[in-house]
This record gives C-alpha cells, sequence and structure tokens, in this order.
C-alpha cells in the first residue's frame, strides 16, 4: 500500500518539474543559439599587425634580407651583454646558444644536463629561429628590430653554429635551405596514462 | 640546459627584509632605495602600522573594517622570487591547508615579466582559418556561457631540483611549490571557436600571449572542443596580474607554459607552429637520442606536505597530510608508507576527486619515536601509478628536462628531526 502511494507521489511531481524547467526556456540554463553574436568582426588591418607567427613551412616569412656579417655587428651591440661575445651563454642564467660539441652531436641530452642545448645542436627549425628572436629579443627591447635585422641575426647565429657560410645573405628562400641538425630526433608523445611509466 | 625553474627559491632579499622592516614600523624609511621606499610608501594605506599585542585582547577595542584584508601578521607563508623578470616563484605547500591555493600565493613563472595590460585596450583576436575574424574584450567574453572549474595548473619543471640533485633540506615548496590549483571562471574555447566558425578540418591552434616575449603554444584543436577554458577570474575575483589579467588560456591537465597568460591571439591552423617554447625548450630529452615534443599532459604525482623538513615532529599521533593529482582525470587513490615504501596503507581522499584538480589525502599515523620514512604514492583513474624516482631516471634519463612525479619521502630521525629523502 505504502509503496504504491509514494509511486503516485512521484509520477504525480516529475511532469510538474518539466513544467517548471519549459517556462524558463527549454533547459537548465537557457537556450544555446548557432552563435550568440558577441565580439566584433577583426579587421584585416587589426590581424596583419599582431600576427607575427613564421610557420616551419615557411608560412609568415616577410620579405628582406641580412648578412651573416651584418648580423654579428647588431649581435655584438644588442646581444653579447647576455649570450656572450660568441655565444657561449653567461650560465646559468644564460645558457650557451652557439656550439656543436660531440656530445650534442650524439643528441646525449637524456644522459647529461650539463650539455648546453644549443641552436645548432637541440633547435629542429630554422624558421623558429626566426620568429623568436622577432617576437621576443633583444630581451630588454623587444619588437625593436627591422625584419633586415632579424634576417641578419639569424644568418650569423647559424653561421657561429656551422650552419650557413660567412659570407652568406640569408633571405626567406634560403632559410628554408637551412638544415638543422636536430631535426628528425623529436617525437610525439607517446604517454598515455595506465600502467605503463614512459 | 639551465634555466630559472631550476632554482629552487631564493631567500627574502635584503631589500624585503628592509621594507617589511619599513612597513611593520610603519616609519623609518629613510635610508632605503627610493624604489623601496617608494613602495613601502604605497604599501602604508593596506598595512596599518603595527601595534602592541595585547595581553588581553577583550579589554581593548579592535581594529576597524577595511577595504582590502590582509592576513594576520602571525601568518608568514609567502613564495620565493628570485628577483629577475624572467624567473619563478615557488608556492609555500607546507603552510596550505585544503586544495585551493590563496590566489597571491599562487606559484609564478614568467618570460619577460609582468606585462601591465588595461582590460579597456586588451583584446582577444581570433583569426586564421575561421569563417570569422574575431575580436573580443573581457566584457565580451563575459557575455557567453560561463564556466566555473577547479583545475590545477603546474609548471612542467615542478620538481627538477629534487630529482637531479635531492638534497635533505629540500621542502615542499622546493620539491613541488610549482603546481597551485583555484576556481577559475571563463568561457570555454569551444564557444569561441564557434562564434569565430572555426573550420572543420583544422588540426592546432596558435595561442599567443601579450607580454613582452609575446609567448606563443600550439595547441590540438580536440584540446578546444574538449575542457579548455579563456578565464578572465580566479577564485571569485579577476586574475592576479601575475596569473595573465585580463585574460589566459586555461587547458586542464596541461603543462603550465601552455596555459599561455594575458593571451591575445588564437590563430586556427593545419599544423604546429613550431614555436621556440615547443621545440628548443619544453622538449624532453629521453635515452637513444631522442626528445618527447608537445608532452602536454601532467603525469599522476602526490607529495606529503606534513609532516616535512624542515620541521620536526612530536610522539603520538599525527596526520600524514598532502596533496594528489593528474593530469589525465580523477586521482583513484593516494597510499601512504611509513617503512620507506615496505608496506601501503590507502589515504584517505579528503572531499570530492575532482577531474586535474588537487585533492587533499590524510591518514592517521602514532609516531613512537622510530626512524621512519614516510612516503606516498598516487593512482589516477586511468590506472596510472606513480613511479619511484629510480623507474624515471631508468626510462627518462638523469638529464631530462620536464615533468617530474616521482614519488617523495620525508626521512624522520630518532629525535623528530625531519629531511628530504629523495632515493625511494
Amino acid at each position: 500500500m505504502r509503496a504504491i502511494k509514494s509511486y503516485s507521489l512521484r509520477r504525480s511531481v516529475v511532469p510538474a518539474a518539466l513544467l517548471v524547467l519549459a517556462a524558463c526556456g527549454g533547459k537548465p540554463g537557457g537556450d544555446t543559439p548557432a552563435r550568440y553574436g558577441i565580439g566584433r568582426a577583426a579587421t584585416s588591418q587589426e590581424i596583419a599587425a599582431i600576427d607575427i607567427d613564421v610557420g616551419p613551412d615557411g608560412a609568415g616569412l616577410p620579405a628582406g634580407k641580412g648578412s651573416v656579417s651584418d648580423g654579428a655587428t647588431i649581435y655584438a651591440t644588442k646581444c653579447a651583454q647576455c649570450h656572450g661575445p660568441k655565444g657561449e651563454g653567461m650560465p646559468p642564467a644564460y645558457p650557451a646558444i652557439v656550439g656543436r660539441d660531440s656530445a650534442g652531436e650524439k643528441f646525449g641530452f637524456a644522459k647529461d644536463a650539463k650539455i648546453a642545448k644549443t641552436i645548432g645542436n637541440y633547435w629542429s627549425n630554422a624558421t623558429t629561429l626566426f620568429d623568436y628572436i622577432r617576437r621576443a629579443m633583444p630581451h630588454t627591447a623587444p619588437g625593436s628590430l627591422t625584419n633586415d635585422e632579424v634576417y641578419a641575426l639569424t644568418a650569423h647565429l647559424l653561421s657561429a653554429n656551422g650552419l650557413l657560410p660567412a659570407t652568406a645573405v640569408l633571405d626567406s628562400a634560403s632559410l628554408m635551405q637551412v638544415k638543422m641538425p636536430a631535426a628528425g630526433h623529436f617525437v610525439p608523445d607517446d604517454r598515455r596514462g595506465g600502467g605503463t611509466v614512459r | 640546459m639551465t634555466d630559472p625553474e631550476q632554482k629552487d627559491g631564493a631567500a627574502l632579499t635584503r631589500r624585503d627584509l628592509l621594507l617589511g622592516a619599513a612597513v611593520a614600523g610603519g616609519a623609518a624609511l629613510v635610508g632605503l632605495p627610493a624604489v623601496a621606499r617608494s613602495q613601502a610608501q604605497a604599501l602604508a594605506h593596506v598595512v596599518p602600522p603595527l601595534v602592541p599585542i595585547p595581553e588581553d585582547a577583550t579589554k581593548l577595542l579592535g581594529a576597524p573594517t577595511s577595504p582590502v584584508g590582509t592576513r594576520s601578521r602571525f601568518v608568514t607563508a609567502s613564495r620565493t622570487p628570485t628577483g629577475e623578470v624572467t624567473g619563478t616563484s615557488f608556492t609555500p605547500l607546507q603552510d596550505l591547508t585544503g586544495t585551493i591555493t590563496p590566489s597571491d600565493l599562487h606559484f609564478e613563472r614568467h618570460h619577460a615579466g609582468i606585462p601591465l595590460l588595461d582590460p579597456a585596450r586588451h583584446t582577444l583576436t581570433v583569426h586564421g582559418m575561421v569563417e570569422r575574424p574575431m575580436s573580443f574584450t573581457v566584457e565580451d567574453l563575459r557575455r557567453f556561457p560561463q564556466v566555473t572549474r577547479v583545475y590545477f595548473v603546474e609548471c612542467s619543471g615542478n620538481g627538477r631540483g629534487a630529482y637531479r640533485d635531492p638534497k635533505p633540506d629540500l621542502t615542499p615548496q622546493k620539491i613541488a611549490g610549482m603546481t597551485s590549483n583555484s576556481e577559475w571562471t571563463g568561457v570555454r574555447v569551444a564557444d569561441i571557436m564557434k562564434e569565430a566558425g572555426a573550420r572543420s578540418e583544422a588540426q592546432w591552434f596558435l595561442a599567443e600571449g601579450g607580454d613582452a616575449c609575446l609567448l606563443a603554444r600550439s595547441i590540438p584543436m580536440p584540446k578546444a572542443y574538449d575542457d579548455a577554458l579563456v578565464v578572465w577570474a580566479q577564485n571569485g575575483e579577476p586574475l592576479r596580474p601575475e596569473q595573465g589579467y585580463p585574460m589566459r588560456l586555461l587547458l586542464p591537465g596541461y603543462e603550465g607554459n601552455a596555459n599561455v597568460k594575458w593571451l591575445r591571439r588564437l590563430e586556427v591552423g593545419m599544423r604546429p607552429w613550431m614555436t621556440r617554447w615547443e621545440t628548443a625548450k619544453y622538449t624532453d630529452p629521453l635515452p637513444g637520442g631522442i626528445a618527447r615534443q608537445f608532452s602536454f599532459e601532467m603525469d599522476a604525482k602526490s607529495v606529503i606536505t606534513s609532516p616535512c623538513a624542515p620541521r620536526t615532529i612530536t610522539k603520538g599521533w599525527n596526520p600524514i597530510s598532502g596533496l594528489a593529482w593528474s593530469g589525465r582525470g580523477r586521482i583513484a587513490k593516494v597510499e601512504v608508507s611509513t617503512d620507506n615504501g615496505k608496506n601501503w596503507h590507502e589515504a584517505e581522499l579528503q572531499g570530492p576527486s575532482l577531474p586535474k584538480a588537487h585533492v587533499r589525502f590524510a591518514y592517521m599515523w602514532e609516531w613512537k619515536g622510530r626512524e621512519q620514512v614516510l612516503l606516498s604514492r598516487a593512482t589516477d583513474e586511468t590506472g596510472y601509478v606513480q613511479p619511484t624516482r629510480a623507474k624515471l631516471i631508468e626510462v627518462r634519463g638523469k638529464g631530462t628536462d620536464y615533468h617530474f612525479n616521482p614519488i617523495y619521502g620525508w626521512r624522520v630521525a630518532a629525535d623528530g628531526a625531519i629531511t628530504f629523502h629523495g632515493e625511494s
């Protein structure tokens, strides 16, 4: 008797709850339109002003060029105080960015944390160098370099790492020809949780 | 590679001490450097001069109300700033209880300092493979459906010092203080992508910050449609400047640097951009001449925050208490050992175990005055068990650069003194 009564109570309560929800707009929290119509259109000029990234396929590389020798001059003036005259760095705050020693060539970084990760032994894409210098360097005056200066610094650092002749002039086409020793050493994440520690 | 994340905190600087003394005294600013003097003066309105501690506080009227509260003068919990703009500052895990990290003690990691961004001028621009390139202010974002969730954020370099060079004087703050846990409020990245009309074939998006290095990371598009958020609030108030004010990306379970702060741009595309941070920086060298890339998820981890070094313990019953978390979901179980791993006992999980969030564990223990080593070991809902340091070194090498989640230990000496035990 009691069980039946309780069942009939539930039957009457549930439709009432649904009616309340329906009155509020169909579901808890309101409706979901295809779009909310929030924000405004970004103009192509606005986007161009901040769309500075360079991709590994060269997308985004600007016009311009710079020589290894011009890059060396800029480096001495604007970079050497932190990264060292020859890119040897000032560890621990500023690690080396130039160097191709044998341990690094063997990519033995997991064995020995003391092996410096330089442009020559650990950077997989030359485009990254251009992108990073342009967006973040010099540390105390980011965004102050012209595209030609960024090409020149990129050329100098590639040359210092033995990846470009000292007489080279770098532009978007020749940057894409540079072969980085670290390319091919990087693998996707194979960790998936579960019972295996990787 | 050496970088600021490797520094396991730093002592107070002389300036901090002078400043503290000046503020505490409410005077005596003479002799301070100009910057410290102006900071002390700026703080004077929020930090009242100290009054003598009354013998009986019930016999003296107390302080009046104030616009912004401050901690009790008896509470000294603090981060560990290094004084460098590219530096780190660790959360004092041993001084905290529960699971929420007070916003002003959330760990810090900046690559080019904390930018001063005017929310009236700051916008988030969404472009690339979208039907409608869009621009949103914080006020715009607040009109989308709001989401409030509790998630941890952990720097992938958290624990490097203890992994590579375990020393007896390490504390919870030093071995694990680059994780913090907050209630975040924001909008789903999925809703932003829908509003801009992101194309269905897109595979990645670039997230870029508006700081002085324009920090940028490529994120797989499925994360945008899973649980990614753009947040503007933390623990009930707008984000702290050092946590990305006025808006940041929040990628639950992903390594800290991918949670781009001061977010200014999302570009939708087909392939990763190979930024410096995802190639030369936040990659993990492994044995065999390879390095793991786009290693976003933080492995399950736990740390005992009490008892811990450099404290001492007294005989009798004591709670063993700490935090556990996993970037892959909920913590299923935390076990505690009081005999250096010979026997394990399941600890109590206090409160709900939320996905990708800190959960506190506790285990009551009677210390009888013997030397003992206390360990904790987390298991997450995927079945992943926090490994030993030896196991991690075996599979990743001692020189690997990020993602350190070994079982940690505290050695209790017969006299009750506690030191870090790194060889679990």
